[in-house]
């Protein structure tokens, strides 16, 4: 299973390299283009509050959300597409492999990338505003980074493949996945103010009742149910006879 | 006895009122290679994929190299090859990549997977351009290089779907003898569908018809043509009147004479000698310019089984 795993990873990080037309021109915009903004620019920008400011996480987990949308639209409607969808039904891989091989190479192209530009742009602050003094992230931020960068990637490659499964093109799989990642990310924002106040108040209590690691740890158990459930539901819809006449 | 590569017992696939495959029984002996006749729409590709274990049967069941389809899909597509409807290629990668890329599915380790790479595209001329993307290639090439993925990892069995439509005849040509010169080599049995009746004839040692999914002849290509009608004779001339007809017709070696767009057609019985027939043609008054005799056609064999549907 994990060479299974690793054989699907390794095709979707070439062809997604190859997607521009060549590796080089591949390149600029899935690599260079995110970590030139998230890594100098914005740090370059932001200063110290770059690893000071509580509200970092928040841009971490929603960049590999943004970096992998497209890319992952394409993972099964792309495939479809081109006509390669059912040679690969037809291949000794099991479902599993192909489905979670798709997935964890989103995954770890979105997570790698975003923890690839938390580290760029710890230099950048370092280099810029660091006159002598070593500026880092705290261990209990590090970690909430971490975890949360993966959870996002985990929650649009387990949306967008679910979401590609059913798609009949990849433009259609984008415009799906675009929708859906807004509604998972203001929808909450807005239901919240949809809320009345006293409950408002009531929820805000609960949150920051057990300090300031619990707002967290509740967003995080709450991106992991959705991971989950969404993981579950696209391991039931892949099914190689509804592909094969898809 | 020879074993059967695939066995299907009343196989049978409806897509809502519409049956795709109505109850074919097919044994494919283990080593040759089997053309699958028919018209567009008659049911091949269903019947490729009900044997690969991409859908289930509504009825009947099929074995295929000993699994069953229904619970052995997995196993079956192990010891497969395939080239279904569209070669199924990369375009962005290299033919290198994508050969690279199935070597890897089916775990060939990497050092025979160099090396039954350069010998797949050494064989079919394609080892020069191994680096170029593929999707700048021509259709043909394209099809050679899908089936060079389909016997990458030495299956026992290969499903191709109609490999040569769609390619001009050189192209065509020259893939079908590829094929046939790396079947021999392989020993793999081939499942070929097909409506290119010379490609039959040429490469197939056993040729089934199926039409509205149901299979109407298998065997042998002398077989179907025996099973057609025996010899016919086509003699191209004048004066073909209706008593020299009721004449021909009252022989004992001729089962059927018939006058098309001037020529007279004869349908003999058994190995029946043509010259005693042309002498009464001559001495009724008719004007022989020439006389044809040979087997009925695999075409002939297609278009009567078929209806005329091509």
């Amino acid at each position: 299973m994990i060479a299974d795993l690793r054989t699907m990873m390794w095709k979707e990080w070439n062809e997604l390299l190859l997607q521009q037309g060549g590796v080089r021109s591949g390149l600029l915009p899935m690599l260079i283009l995110p970590l030139g903004i998230m890594g100098v620019f914005l740090p370059w920008q932001m200063g110290r509050a770059w690893v000071e400011s509580p509200l970092t996480p928040a841009l971490w987990a929603w960049l590999p959300l943004m970096l992998t949308a497209s890319l992952v639209a394409d993972s099964f409607a792309g495939e479809r597409e081109r006509h390669t969808l059912e040679t690969l039904l037809a291949s000794r891989l099991p479902d599993r492999a192909i489905l979670f091989g798709k997935m964890c190479a989103v995954v770890g192209y979105g997570w790698g990338l975003t923890l690839l530009s938390v580290l760029i742009g710890l230099v950048t602050v370092n280099l810029i505003y660091g006159r002598g003094e070593l500026l880092l992230y705290s261990p209990p931020l590090t970690a909430t980074i971490i975890a949360l960068s993966l959870l996002g990637a985990w929650l649009s490659a387990s949306a967008g493949v679910l979401v590609s499964l059913r798609a009949a093109t990849v433009r259609q799989a984008q415009q799906v996945l675009m929708i859906t990642i807004m509604l998972l990310l203001f929808g909450p924002v807005y239901g919240l103010q949809a809320l009345p106040d006293a409950w408002r108040a009531r929820l805000a209590g609960w949150l920051t009742a057990g300090g300031p690691a619990k707002p967290v740890i509740v967003v995080m158990a709450l991106l992991t149910v959705i991971d989950l459930t969404l993981t579950v539901l696209a391991a039931a819809r892949f099914q190689r006879a509804r592909l094969t006449l898809s | 006895m020879t074993k059967a590569a695939v066995r299907t017992e009343g196989l049978v696939r409806d897509f809502g009122t519409v049956r795709a495959v109505d109850r074919l029984s097919l044994e494919i002996p283990a080593g040759i290679i089997f053309g699958f006749l028919g018209p567009n729409g008659s049911g091949k590709t269903t019947t490729i994929r009900l044997l690969l274990g991409l859908l289930e049967p509504t009825e009947g069941r099929a074995e295929v190299l000993g699994f069953d389809t229904r619970t052995g899909g997995d196993a079956i597509r192990e010891r497969c090859g395939a080239l279904l409807e569209h070669a199924g290629l990369y375009e962005r990668f290299s033919a290198e990549e994508n050969l690279e890329l199935y070597g890897r599915i089916w775990r060939l380790p990497a050092t025979g997977r160099r090396a039954r790479i350069g010998e797949l595209l050494t064989h079919l001329g394609l080892w020069e351009r191994r680096r170029e993307r593929v999707g700048n290639w021509s259709r043909g090439m394209k099809q050679k290089l899908a089936v060079a993925r389909a016997l990458l990892h030495r299956p026992g069995l290969i499903f191709l779907d109609e490999p040569t439509a769609g390619l001009d005849p050189i192209a065509a040509t020259a893939l079908r003898d590829d094929l046939a010169a790396l079947a021999r080599r392989e020993g793999v049995t081939v499942f070929l569908t097909t409506h290119n009746l010379v490609e039959a004839e040429k490469l197939c040692a056993q040729v089934g018809v199926i039409r509205e999914g149901k299979l109407l002849a298998a065997g042998h290509p002398d077989e179907l043509r025996a099973r057609a009608g025996g010899p016919q004779a086509q003699v191209i001339g004048r004066g073909f009147s209706e008593g020299m007809l009721a004449l021909l017709r009252a022989r004992a070696e001729v089962a059927a004479a018939t006058v098309q767009n001037g020529h007279l057609l004869i349908d003999l019985k058994g190995e029946a000698e043509i010259a005693p027939i042309v002498n009464l043609l001559v001495s009724s008054g008719a004007q022989v310019e020439e006389v044809r005799k040979g087997k009925a056609s695999l075409e002939d064999v297609f278009l009567t089984l078929t209806g005329g549907e091509g």
